[in-house]
């Protein structure tokens, strides 16, 4: 990571300066030799920063119902239409716990490497809160359902970052726990109003440790915990509406020295931003302590129009949520082939090994995958599955084409993705079908075009007025001459148009021939596959005069 | 007619003897002549009505839904009931009307009983009546003359019981005879997937059998619940009782509860704790009595709260939030779970050493006159009224208050019995068997009407109120 060093000048370091030590140690006769060495100022570049990064991410479980209570789980209905009288905590109403989401802790548990824990608790979180009907939230503090796991990331390195290197941020815990309302506050009518469908909804709460230690790592873990969680279909994990929360603890330190203290980072709502805020606060950070500063343990919120991190007013000092069991809950028991009970109804239990066994394919085999079933190299399959939609695209494609899968891996990551790029548009925008470029890849292949004139096509596709490859091509003349015949006469009357030229060929000119071909081309109105003309030439060439034309 | 058991009751409707709403009408009548006791602080007498014509026609075509249809009831206003207004007897639950029935009183409907009202209570039921908690069934039922019944913890739905203590509460039963009471739980026993703290095992309403031979019975008497507090006529109801087991052959042996002194305490911090936590919710925001104040949420929160609860709330709740801080939750709640544990292991040890039920004084004494009650503050009250009652609900166990004499005052005493966990049947047994020996002369409420009609006179007594 380019950033994970960063060297400043540090005033900390007063005293004997580095690499002279043992020098100073060793005799007072170095005093007298070197009275300046104390005041020497630490050369810039001299003291290395490490940053520390530590991620807590919430991601909504898809599920029909919400985690204690039945009602429905729905991104943007009407505000307060999906409160359960559990939700709104009424007095009297008691937690459900729901399958579901204990199945999708499960899920992803294992999808993380993480030991599942056969017996977790729940306890409730006390605070007040607007958008927390109880007083408090329940969730898993004591006992999570699963820890000790792994994240495993590809990062990009080496010149123009094209080689994939992989990383491990460890997983310390998963827990379930209940996400609050929400509260929109109207400072111009002094009110706030709140919505409780989002309260009580499941979420998985995943404590990464501070394994990171820049934006650009972070951001590529939580794109890899997206890939995974929407592989297993726990969680649709979109940053955008909500269903993936990251907060981020920032501190720098100096290598050696014990670590400095932390901001927490709120408010962070793409992968993008994430990286920007991570990499501006280590910069503030650094910043603040080489100019003598202290940095206060504080929760900070990402401005992402001046793109800078703010201190959030809201926070108050630190909070005593006084931990309790939640007693309406007993303990949640799991478990596995050898501990399940004889004649358990299967209704009533949950057992791990079975859940292993469904598990759908995870991102990191899926692009193992597909290195080995269509030969591309690794940094593409990353490519393929970070791209929202690629995947599927690629596909498509691939199924519907005669063409070879390293073409189509071409033309997908090269051209198609470039062109989405470009444009700033995702894949589901494109104006290209997989179809139409299924289509114009067979035509490459059967050489019905060239690759010059498959281009123009895409260009032309891509301004989605509805025509097919077939007949654009041939709209725009651009079939490749078949006819070899033909293709000879012109090869032969253009050689005795250009007497000079062929001279030249015969001399023993490497250049000349190309000009022999493109005079070809030109006459074929650049229908003709230059190596085929090449072919012709040098074929006609070899006979001249002994060979008349067909 | 209203001093009759249950069958009898339901018998008579059958025979079409009385009718549901002639019934509910005599009955209201009564509620109407005690209204200065301010038993009810919501009477319901329409819906009453209109469910006892329903149930007169259910018998009219011979197609009554059991023991309980017409029959009327009355729930304590920490059951949430649909379209009635509930308030635990708190200002913060003032208009409150809950749009759902608890589960207890939805199994009591759909038997067709009569619900005439809506029972007063302690502010939260930090105190007396109707659910159980730390003895708030049993100790009404000994103080007037009645049978109250706490089931054992897990065997009745919590579902609507707007809780005080999650880890201790139980709906109640309060009834005149022990088959009554038996009839009740055999309808409200089993498992409720709205509460998850209920168990599995499937249920059967049950009648209880008329035990004649005692001879086989181990009844166990804790030493350590003969205080000096007790008073004489109490400890003199309760050796007569052993005594009484003994000589129909049962055996009667002395047992120990080593760590009964520390129920007490170890419950005020249990309870305080999670009272501190229940009462959280109540912010004025969704439900419930909100004050005017619009400042801030916060000075909104603490106006409401303040304004809503009562000083005994309120100090439980400062006393429950203490002990959960971080610096304070090792030593008071983990302490204090730990020895809930050591008492609950005390009634496993005497249950697995051949007893089957223990035998012990409810209460103290009698009830105590209303000015002498005002005297101490709330906490001694209580650790005074409970010392007997407690640590059943610690441990979770079946318990049941009997009638057993009236005091020389003529104020009714009762004695208490707990039983196995999840052996209700088999403690209901035995309390039957005694009920029959003891023969506790029923109330008789229309010499106790007409006593208190010259009192109605007096304005004092007219304002007289449980409440503080």
């Amino acid at each position: 990571c380019a950033l994970a060093w960063v060297y400043g000048v540090s005033r900390h370091r007063r005293g004997a300066p580095t690499g002279s030590t043992s020098n100073w140690i060793r005799g007072q006769s170095s005093l007298a030799q070197q009275p300046l060495h104390t005041a020497r100022k630490p050369r810039k570049g001299e003291h290395k920063w490490a940053a520390v990064v530590g991620l807590e991410i919430h991601a909504q479980i898809s599920s029909n119902s919400k985690l204690f209570s039945g009602s429905q789980v729905c991104f943007a209905a009407p505000p307060n239409s999906l409160v359960s009288f559990f939700d709104a905590s009424l007095p009297g109403t008691l937690p459900v716990l729901n399958r579901r989401c204990v199945e999708a802790a499960v899920m992803t548990g294992l999808a993380l490497n993480c030991h599942i824990n056969k017996k977790s608790l729940f306890d409730r979180k006390h605070y007040f809160y607007a958008d927390l009907p109880a007083g408090y939230q329940i969730t898993q503090q004591r006992l999570p359902i699963a820890v000790n796991g792994s994240l495993t990331y590809g990062i990009c390195v080496g010149k123009r970052q094209s080689q994939v290197t992989t990383r491990t941020v460890r997983v310390k815990q998963i827990q379930l726990e209940q996400d609050s309302g929400k509260s929109l506050h109207d400072d111009l009518r002094s009110q706030t109003l709140v919505d409780l469908n989002r309260a009580g909804v499941g979420l998985l709460e995943l404590v990464l440790e501070p394994d990171l230690s820049c934006g650009e790592e972070a951001a590529t873990a939580v794109r890899e915990l997206q890939l995974i969680l929407q592989a297993l279909g726990t969680s649709q994990a979109n940053m955008a509406e909500g269903q993936l929360r990251v907060d981020a603890n920032v501190s720098v330190h100096h290598p050696g020295e014990p670590l400095g203290v932390r901001t927490e980072v709120k408010n962070l709502n793409s992968i993008r931003f994430l990286a920007k805020a991570i990499d501006y606060e280590i910069q503030r950070q650094i910043k603040e302590l080489e100019n003598g500063g202290e940095i206060l343990n504080e929760t900070r919120s990402f401005d992402y129009k001046l793109g800078c991190t703010v201190p959030m007013r809201d926070k108050e000092g630190k909070q005593d949520y006084r931990f309790m069991p939640e007693p309406n809950l007993p303990p949640l028991l799991l478990y596995d082939a050898t501990s399940l009970p004889a004649g358990a109804d299967s209704q009533q239990v949950i057992n791990i090994d079975q859940i292993r066994e469904r598990l759908p394919e995870l991102p990191s085999v899926t692009r193992e995958r597909l290195v080995q079933q269509y030969e591309m190299l690794p940094e593409h399959s990353f490519t393929l599955l970070n791209e929202v939609g690629l995947l599927e695209f690629f596909q498509n494609v691939i199924k519907e084409t005669r063409a070879e899968p390293k073409k189509v891996t071409s033309w997908v990551l090269n051209t198609f993705l470039g062109y989405l790029k470009q444009q700033n548009l995702a894949v589901r925008e494109s104006p290209v079908t997989a179809s139409a470029l299924a289509e114009l890849l067979d035509l490459l292949d059967s050489k019905a075009i060239s690759s010059s004139a498959a281009k123009q096509v895409f260009e032309e596709l891509w301004k989605h007025e509805g025509k097919t490859p077939t007949q654009i091509v041939s709209e725009k003349k651009l079939e490749l001459m078949q006819d070899q015949e033909a293709l000879e006469q012109l090869c032969h009357s253009v050689m005795q148009g250009h007497p000079q030229v062929v001279m030249d060929v015969k001399k023993g000119n490497p250049r000349a021939i190309n000009r022999l071909i493109g005079l070809v081309r030109k006459a074929t109105l650049s229908r003709a596959d230059p190596a085929v003309i090449k072919a012709i030439l040098e074929k006609q060439l070899s006979c001249h005069g002994s060979c008349p034309p067909a | 007619m209203l001093g009759r058991t249950l069958r009898e009751v339901s018998a008579a409707l059958k025979q079409g003897q009385i009718t549901p709403i002639e019934l509910c009408q005599k009955c209201f009548s009564l509620i109407k002549k005690t209204k200065f006791l301010n038993a009810y602080i919501t009477v319901t007498e329409e819906v009453a009505l209109k469910q006892a014509e329903e149930s007169e026609k259910r018998y009219k075509n011979g197609q009554s839904l059991g023991d309980l249809d017409g029959i009327p009831i009355a729930v304590k206003d920490n059951f949430s009931t649909s379209g009635i207004e509930t308030t635990c007897a708190s200002n913060m639950l003032k208009g409150y009307v809950p749009p759902y029935n608890a589960t207890v009183v939805q199994k009591l409907l759909d038997q067709g009983a009569l619900l005439m009202g809506k029972t007063n209570l302690d502010e939260f039921a930090m105190g007396a009546l109707g659910s159980d908690t730390g003895g708030s069934t049993r100790n009404p039922a000994a103080h007037c003359g009645l049978v109250g019944v706490k089931p054992s913890y897990g065997l009745v739905s919590r579902h609507g019981l707007i809780p005080l203590v999650n880890s201790m509460d139980v709906p109640g039963i309060l009834t005149r005879y022990v088959d009554d009471a038996a009839i009740v739980l055999g309808i409200l026993a089993g498992h409720d997937p709205k509460d998850s703290t209920t168990v599995q095992d499937p249920v059967k309403p049950f009648m209880l059998p008329s035990l004649t031979d005692v001879s086989k019975l181990c009844i166990g008497i804790p030493k350590e619940y003969l205080v000096p507090e007790l008073s004489s006529e109490v400890r003199s109801l309760w050796s007569k009782a052993a005594d009484l087991f003994e000589s129909e052959g049962a055996k009667v042996i002395d047992v120990s509860l080593p760590h009964t002194s520390y129920s007490i305490v170890c419950y005020h911090v249990l309870c305080t704790s999670e009272v501190a936590s229940n009462m959280a919710r109540f912010d004025g925001l969704e439900y419930g009595h909100r004050c005017d104040i619009d400042v801030s949420t916060e000075a909104m929160y603490a106006a409401t709260r303040r304004e809503g609860f009562n000083d005994v709330v309120r100090g439980r709740i400062l006393s429950g939030n203490f002990f959960l801080l971080k610096e304070n939750y090792e030593n008071y709640f983990i302490k204090a779970q730990k020895v809930r544990r050591l008492i609950a292991n005390d009634f496993v040890n005497v249950f697995n050493s051949g007893v089957d039920v223990l035998l012990t004084p409810t209460t103290l004494s009698e009830a105590v006159p209303y000015l002498e009650f005002i005297k101490e503050d709330n906490r001694t009250r209580s650790a005074q009224d409970d010392i007997f009652t407690q640590a059943v609900n610690m441990a979770g166990l079946p318990a049941v208050s009997i009638p057993v004499a009236l005091s020389d005052q003529g104020l009714p005493i009762g004695l208490q019995f707990i039983g196995r966990a999840f052996c209700d049947q088999q403690l209901l047994t035995i309390a039957k068997w005694f009920e029959k020996q003891v023969q506790f002369p029923v109330t008789q409420l229309q010499e106790f009407v007409d006593d208190c009609s010259s009192i109605l006179e007096n304005e004092k007594l007219a304002s007289f109120s449980l409440k503080q």
